[in-house]
């Protein structure tokens, strides 16, 4: 146990992301995500007659980080639901060769597709390691689910110490700050062994410093992995999106890089004209859709 | 190794308990009554899986009860009737023969394999029907309390076969061993005492397995479960079943320990009934469920014993009181103290999570200063 940390500020101090570490999660033979790459076509989602998406497109190929931004109610988080089988969906989206519509939800992350929610989502009750833990477990068998854990899984280990929360491992996931538990998510991610990643804002709430951080973890991880962002942070956007798409009630509206996207002038007249010069006003609105 | 050794002085001090000194102080008469309250502690042991650890609020677990009461006694019966065995209640109301279904059960063997079998499978598919459709919460609560007002209802229609409302009563011996000997009464109550022990020993196994872990995952965050992989229809229906099995066993010694089982026993009160001890012992502790059990059972007893109309008044309150000031039972009562005592600010040593029966160095000292401050129950600092 290392609960021997008294004083807040040093465990603050410690919280911060290990990069080198994230090597011994994802260490994997290359050649197996050569061929990982995201295909949404045709996608549509209608809730009771609301079109909430409308025939969308996207391809995202490993080693992209795309973020999906747009206004309130344009359907980010409905497509990260719809490709995770939370919401009834049609047309298509393959991952790594695999059709996703209409299988159900533990499935599709059986296929390696994993994802975070808006709000941070962890298990408040349990340890963080018992967190992480369970993250890395769907494949076992019945034996090894019956019994206690003995060690701790190599995964597990390293992604503790990626997420930069070794010293908090046993302390309940429910008292970690708010960003601590993004981290913790982001580290389940990882032992699940998502070849996916789906992030659903996993900065809203962090600090100047903490974002930074995660930001460059993200890069990290999107150099092996397929990674998905919505996020409403303009300047997190700015900082670390190798290439947007802009959605716009229900329907792709542009995509490109940053540069590409903010020159459209589409985007500049539905979203990034009211957002995109001041900073933090974009933060400001919540993902209703 | 600190738990280790209170785990297994708690056992033995149990044991002695139950084995020494029980026995020793009652008559013979008290000490069937406490075997009564162990039988249905077995039932309360499996809701605390079920309800405390998995959230499934099981409002019908009188239907396994039930079964398993039935079983045995449906064997009892059988193994007493007279020359040409027909057990005397089927004389009485039927026609006289014995239908095909009950034959099996003359067989010892078949009617213990049936009491363990039949009350979890059935316990698995209806399990797996619920929660695969995502029923839950207070749909769920319904669905069972439904199923134990209809098995009740069943019980009392088919009176040529079951009884109807007198149940199954008058039995004489328990395979081969006459329930009039004070003996083999005693004999009855080590049985449920072992079991009991068993279970709870099997409950504290799986709880803190990684499959314990799981289920508290599942009940707390049953999305974020489905998405990191699993299924959470088979990690509750395991709980369900197990719930099912302990309820049924605790039916099937329930019959000849107090000589009837009857649709009283099994219907939507008696299943009400069975929910209270564990609410107000503590749902997600090991031994809330079965203190709280027995400690309600006790008191319905005595207190009837002494005021007959008082009982229902005082359970109320105690429900109350317990709802409002220690929603998490009796056996969170010392942590509630413990935290009340050190006072806003000061250090811990000692403290679990509040419905959490397990030791832990002290998680709450380590706090980041940012944590939200709700998330600290009794902390204000």
């Amino acid at each position: 146990m290392t609960d021997d940390v008294t004083t807040p500020a040093s465990v603050l101090g410690e919280g911060s992301l290990d990069p080198q570490a994230l090597e011994t999660v994802i260490a994997a033979p290359p050649s197996r995500f050569r061929h990982d790459y995201l295909e949404v076509r045709d996608l549509r989602v209608v809730f009771d007659g609301f079109v909430a998406v409308d025939g969308v497109d996207l391809t995202v190929t490993q080693g992209d980080l795309r973020f999906l931004i747009g206004p309130n109610g344009a359907g980010k988080t409905t497509i990260v639901d719809a490709i995770t089988g939370l919401a009834p969906a049609t047309g298509s989206v393959r991952f790594g060769g695999v059709e996703l519509v209409g299988r159900a939800s533990h499935k599709v992350a059986r296929a390696g597709v994993g994802r975070t929610f808006q709000t941070a989502s962890v298990f408040d009750e349990l340890s963080v390691l018992q967190n992480l833990d369970i993250a890395a477990g769907a494949g076992r068998g019945a034996w090894s689910l019956l019994r206690r854990r003995r060690t701790v899984p190599e995964t597990v280990d390293a992604a503790l110490e990626t997420v930069g929360l070794t010293h908090l491992r046993d302390v309940p996931a429910g008292v970690l700050a708010h960003g601590q538990k993004q981290w913790l998510e982001i580290g389940m991610l990882l032992v699940q062994d998502a070849r996916l990643l789906l992030l659903d804002e996993p900065v809203a709430g962090m600090s100047q410093a903490e974002r930074e951080e995660t930001g460059q973890l993200l890069q990290r991880i999107g150099e092996q992995r397929t990674v998905v962002v919505v996020e409403h942070d303009m300047e997190f956007l700015r900082s670390f999106a190798s290439s947007v798409t802009v959605l716009h009630q229900g329907r792709v509206l542009s995509e490109g890089t940053v540069a590409q996207v903010q020159a459209d002038p589409r985007v500049v007249e539905v979203y990034l004209g009211r957002s995109a010069g001041a900073r933090g006003s974009a933060a400001g609105e919540t993902g209703g859709e | 190794m600190t738990a280790r050794l209170r785990l297994w002085g708690g056992f033995a001090v149990a044991a002695v308990l139950l084995f020494v000194v029980a026995p020793g102080a009652l008559s013979d008469f008290r000490l069937n009554l406490l075997a009564k309250f162990l039988c249905l502690a077995m039932v309360a042991v499996g809701i605390g899986l079920a309800w405390g650890r998995g959230g499934m609020l099981t409002l019908g677990q009188g239907v396994f009860f039930g079964l398993g009461g039935y079983l045995m006694a449906m064997h009892l019966k059988l193994a007493d009737a007279g020359p040409g065995g027909v057990p005397d209640f089927m004389l009485l109301y039927g026609d006289g023969t014995v239908p095909g279904w009950w034959e099996p059960f003359r067989d010892p063997v078949v009617t213990v394999v049936a009491i363990l079998v039949v009350p979890t499978g059935l316990a698995a598919l209806l399990g797996l029907a619920v929660f695969k459709r995502r029923v839950r919460g207070a749909y769920f609560a319904i669905l069972s309390q439904a199923l134990a007002a209809a098995f009740a209802i069943l019980l009392i229609g088919q009176q040529k076969v079951t009884g109807g409302t007198n149940g199954l009563n008058g039995f004489k011996s328990f395979f081969g061993f006459t329930l009039a000997d004070p003996l083999n009464k005693r004999m009855l109550y080590f049985i449920a005492a072992g079991v009991l022990l068993a279970m709870v020993a099997a409950t504290r196994l799986l709880m803190r397995s990684r499959y314990g872990e799981l289920l508290v995952a599942v009940r707390d965050q049953e999305n974020r479960v489905r998405f990191l992989g699993y299924d959470p229809a088979g990690v509750k229906v395991v709980a369900y079943a197990t719930a099912a099995c302990f309820a049924a066993i605790g039916g099937a010694l329930f019959t000849p320990i107090v000589g009837i089982i009857s649709p009283a026993d099994v219907g939507v009160v008696a299943s009400i009934a069975f929910l209270v001890g564990v609410a107000i012992g503590g749902r997600a502790t090991l031994l809330g469920p079965v203190l709280g059990a027995v400690a309600v059972s006790w008191a319905e007893t005595s207190l009837s014993e002494q005021f007959p109309s008082f009982w229902t008044y005082f359970q109320g309150a105690l429900f109350i009181g317990v709802v409002a000031f220690l929603p998490n039972g009796l056996a969170t009562l010392g942590q509630v103290w413990r935290r009340r005592r050190a006072g806003p600010g000061i250090r811990e040593d000692e403290s679990g999570q509040p419905d959490d029966g397990t030791p832990r160095s002290a998680p709450e000292a380590s706090l980041p200063a940012d944590a939200p401050a709700d998330a600290l129950p009794g902390r204000t600092a």
